[in-house]
């Protein structure tokens, strides 16, 4: 157990509540007034240089904001965000679009490199296998620095930029899919979302291509009192496969920080996307004090037949977590997964889960879903599997555990399982439990320590979801667990 | 976040009606008038619970109630009434309540066994008794659901019954109730059963309606049970009409080192809604909740449950097996709370249902909400239709479809009759869904596929 020996060396590395990444960035930036109006909205699009169409479609949307009440169902408690009080908008100030990474101010580079996070696209040396390079889109606060590899990847007829770009380079596109899976009055902070977004990725993966390298978003969010709002949208036309992966940190700070985001995935006939994500916002320290609220829509629609989409996130940051990465299981035959851990510690909540909407015939899912509590934090299994009238041979198996470190925290489940075909089979399973006492004294009779040997149960507990993270960022997600679980040992 | 809910439909009005010209008439002192006046000004607030509603998600009371009917007056023996109870052929205690009435005629009172007391609610509501209001009141967790508040405030009869310290009861008691209605009324009836410590007991209800019209019923029984005493209950829901609604409120407060265990059956009936509200209040408790539906044509059941743990050492387990055919829809939500400290409790909740049919729906939302750590607990959900492999390894074995669907059908509801301790009384549910299959196989439901 090679992996372990190294997760033990890294939690050993690092102080008990330390967030690694909460370092700021003193980068002078471009921010309008603080709170939000039409003026707000108008500032955004008219920094970003958008058509009259995406300023209406905005508007639109922040007009129907208003009318709309924040949702309260989530078993999530948080003071009432001021929406007034933060700015939306925050960018670096280096003049518009850096052409190339020297025109970057060299503190936001040395940001990403202290994140660990390649911005130069890595000269293939001679013997050094390609596969293992990744195309990075790296967004600071509101704006996207810089993406990588981005002339390799027209090669290919894949178009992987800023969504800000894909607005002015093909608008087409992004009018076509732009708010096809989330609608703008989806819920609330969607609404919000289409209103002020700023920056995100823009991945259109042409028929009958298999995407040449794994793409990547690194959000980051540096400055204070700022929301972040990003909008990825990804497109698998027939027959093409990408894999995309999301890491996301941010500073640490005494006060909340706000970041709704919206994900809209469409996959065609046959197609496949892969969507994993590490989330890692500051969590707020060991008192509650500080950290992300998290509030993000996550949609896949799998239009075609015989499509697939596929979440896969390790969520150990942010104060509060609300997200549930959707399928709409629409063509038939295809299918839609679920990987989820989610790792809460301190006092950090967690209301997460998915929804797989079978619609189509034949559409199967898996939902495995591991949630880890551990302090005073609360993590919550919200999910809900419905198959339509028409969704006949409809198949879908969840698997929801728990696990409990101390006896201060709290693990639910919630899960909402609707059957209106009798040729659907649904199976649903759950489980919560603490470390088995027998499993913990088995591990230290062979001269394990406790926390060697917790860590190694828990990786055991959550093996089932890494194995679907790609290589690099599986053996990341696990050092990250340990990390967010070190001091929940007695 | 409140949700202001207007009184405005036309039921929600007629019963703010009906229990201002009633309540004056209504049994109980002083304590028990406050407990229904706190009660009804709750409902008031909340109005009918409906489909917004978390815990009413899939039974929309308020659309269901188009109209409040009238209350039922004092029931009445007819010939209908004392027929079904002659085909019941009851032996030992028998307790009969007609519209909610208690009927000491038709009951078997010279077969109450020594230590055990019975008495209508009403005379029970009308004596001071320490402590009434709490037995009333049941768990905190059904402290908010407007359907029990409707039953508090407007209960009007049912049985009291009090078993003494250490007494074992041979022969169940058999608590019958009957509509007798030929006209569409509203019944609200209510029983409690106090076992005292070491006590043991079968309680059995049966719910039938003897009328042709259907009936809205708000029943309720509460259970309060001493330590290391042994109670089992069966609910027998059947021969309804198809209109009827039914709201059936199952209140227990658990003591410590007790064992109380739950079984309903549901066959045809209408709308019938099950809610369990169940409060461990002692360590070292089992209980058990189980249940069998089985649901043609438009019915409707729903079985919604909250067990409490609210101390250490609990051990609870849920079992409820659905069969929904013709239009009809089944809904199972089970949440198991576990409070912080309730450490090493055990906590197993199953519900499995089979579609027989496209047309047919089930919805399951077994929760947890777990707040301690040294606990087990775990859920489980199936929907899918009769597994063709079993159908196939009978049919090739001889046996025509229909009886070989039949047979799986048994089987499936017969792992949770299982676990009914009484033999008498698994003999009895089993008959019952035994003729629930005949009559699916005669009106030829038998899918054809």
């Amino acid at each position: 157990m090679a992996a372990v020996q190294e997760t033990i060396d890294q939690v050993k590395s690092i102080d008990v509540t330390e967030y690694k990444y909460g370092f700021v960035t003193e980068v002078e930036v471009d921010k309008p007034a603080k709170g939000l109006t039409e003026d707000t909205v108008r500032y955004i699009s008219a920094r970003k240089n958008e058509p009259a169409w995406m300023l209406e479609w905005r508007l639109d949307a922040f007009r129907r904001w208003k009318t709309m009440t924040e949702p309260t169902w989530s078993r999530v408690q948080y003071p009432p965000i001021d929406y007034q009080d933060l700015y939306y908008y925050a960018a670096p100030k280096t003049g518009a679009s850096p052409k190339s990474l020297d025109e970057v101010d060299p503190a936001i580079l040395a940001t990403y490199e202290k994140l660990g996070i390649p911005l130069r696209e890595q000269e293939i040396l001679a013997g050094v296998a390609p596969e293992n390079r990744v195309a990075v889109d790296a967004v600071f606060d509101s704006v996207s620095v810089v993406t990588t590899f981005k002339e390799e990847l027209k090669k290919a007829g894949v178009i992987f930029c800023s969504i800000s770009e894909a607005i002015q380079e093909h608008p087409d596109l992004v009018r076509k899919y732009l708010a096809s899976v989330v609608p703008v009055t989806d819920n609330y902070f969607a609404t919000l979302n289409s209103a002020v977004f700023t920056d995100g990725s823009f991945v259109y993966v042409p028929k009958g291509v298999r995407c040449p390298m794994e793409l990547s978003t690194y959000f980051r969010i540096n400055e204070q009192n700022t929301g972040q709002f990003e909008r990825t949208l990804i497109i698998a036309d027939e027959g093409a496969y990408v894999s995309y992966l999301e890491g996301c940190t941010a500073p640490k700070r005494d006060e909340n920080q706000l970041h709704a985001a919206v994900v809209e995935l469409i996959a065609l006939d046959d197609a496949e996307i892969k969507y994993s994500t590490v989330q890692n916002w500051f969590p707020g320290d060991a008192e509650g004090k500080g950290g992300i609220y998290n509030f993000v829509t996550k949609r896949g629609d799998c239009r075609g037949k015989r499509s697939k989409i596929s979440w896969t996130q390790v969520e150990t940051g942010s104060a509060i977590t609300w997200k549930y990465p959707s399928c709409i299981l629409r063509g038939d035959g295809s299918r839609g997964e679920f990987y989820s851990i989610a790792v809460s510690n301190g006092m950090q909540q967690v209301d997460s889960g998915t929804k797989m909407l079978h619609l189509g015939r034949n559409t199967t899912s898996k939902i495995i879903a591991k949630g880890i509590a551990a302090g005073k934090s609360d993590s919550t299994y919200r999910g809900m599997v419905s198959a339509h009238r028409k969704a006949t041979g409809a198949r879908n198996f969840t698997n929801c555990d728990s696990l409990l470190i101390g006896d201060q925290c709290g693990a639910h489940t919630i899960p909402y399982i609707e059957a209106k075909t009798a040729t659907a089979i649904f199976e649903h399973e759950a489980t919560t439990s603490k470390i088995g006492e027998d499993q913990l004294f088995y591990c230290q009779q062979r001269g394990l320590s406790e926390e060697e040997a917790v860590a190694l149960i828990v990786n055991g507990f959550v093996k089932e979801v890494l194995q679907q993270l790609p290589m690099e960022f599986a053996v990341e997600a696990q050092k990250l667990i340990t990390i967010s679980l070190e001091g929940s040992v007695g | 976040m409140a949700i202001v809910t207007p009184l405005k439909t036309a039921a929600e009005q007629q019963l703010v009606q009906q229990y201002a010209d009633s309540k004056a008439a209504l049994p109980g002192g002083p304590a028990v008038r406050a407990l229904r006046e706190q009660a009804f000004a709750g409902f008031e607030a909340r109005g009918l619970p409906h489909r917004r509603l978390e815990s009413w998600r899939y039974t929309d009371l308020r659309a269901l109630l188009r109209e409040a009917r009238p209350l039922a007056g004092a029931g009445v023996a007819t010939a209908a009434v004392e027929a079904r109870l002659a085909a019941l052929g009851l032996e030992g205690l028998r307790l009969v309540l007609v519209d909610g009435i208690f009927a000491p005629d038709l009951s078997s009172l010279d077969a109450i066994p020594e230590g055990v007391s019975v008495q209508s609610l009403a005379e029970a509501l009308a004596a001071p008794r320490e402590g009434l209001d709490r037995v009333l009141s049941g768990p905190s967790v059904a402290a908010d659901d407007a359907g029990l508040m409707l039953n508090t405030a407007l209960m009007r009869d049912g049985v009291f019954i009090e078993i003494a310290e250490g007494r074992e009861l041979a022969q169940p008691i058999v608590i019958v109730s009957l509509a007798s209605g030929e006209e569409e009324r509203a019944v609200f009836h209510r029983s409690v059963v106090l076992a005292a410590q070491g006590s043991r007991a079968t309680i059995v209800e049966v719910s039938e309606a003897a009328g042709a019209a259907a009936q809205q019923i708000n029943a309720a029984i509460v259970f309060e049970t001493g330590e290391e005493s042994e109670i089992q209950h069966v609910r027998i829901v059947t021969r309804q009409q198809a209109a009827t609604v039914e709201v059936q409120s199952l209140l227990a407060t658990v003591g410590a080192q007790a064992k109380f265990d739950s079984f309903a059956l549901v066959a045809n009936a209408g709308t019938v809604r099950q809610q369990h509200f169940i409060r461990f209040a002692g360590e070292h408790s089992e209980i058990g909740l189980r249940g069998v539906n089985l649901l043609g044509g438009a019915q409707h059941s729903d079985v919604t449950l909250v067990v409490d743990h609210e101390v250490p050492h609990g051990t609870s387990r849920e079992l409820f097996k659905t069969i929904a055919g013709g239009q009809s829809t089944g809904v199972f939500q089970g949440k198991v709370i576990v409070r912080p400290h309730a450490q090493k409790t055990d906590g197993g909740m199953k519900s499995n249902a089979l579609l027989l049919n496209d047309g047919a729906t089930m919805y399951n939302k077994p929760e947890l909400e777990i707040f301690a750590d040294d606990v087990v607990c775990g859920h489980g959900a199936t929907v899918a239709q009769i597994d063709g492999e079993q159908l196939f390894y009978l049919m090739a074995r001889g046996l025509p479809r229909p009886q070989a669907e039949a047979l799986v059908l048994q089987a499936f509801a017969g792992e949770a009759v299982a676990f009914v301790a009484d033999e008498n009384l698994r003999d009895w549910l089993m008959r019952e869904v035994e003729a629930w299959l005949k009559a699916r196989e005669a009106a030829s439901e038998v899918s054809t596929v």
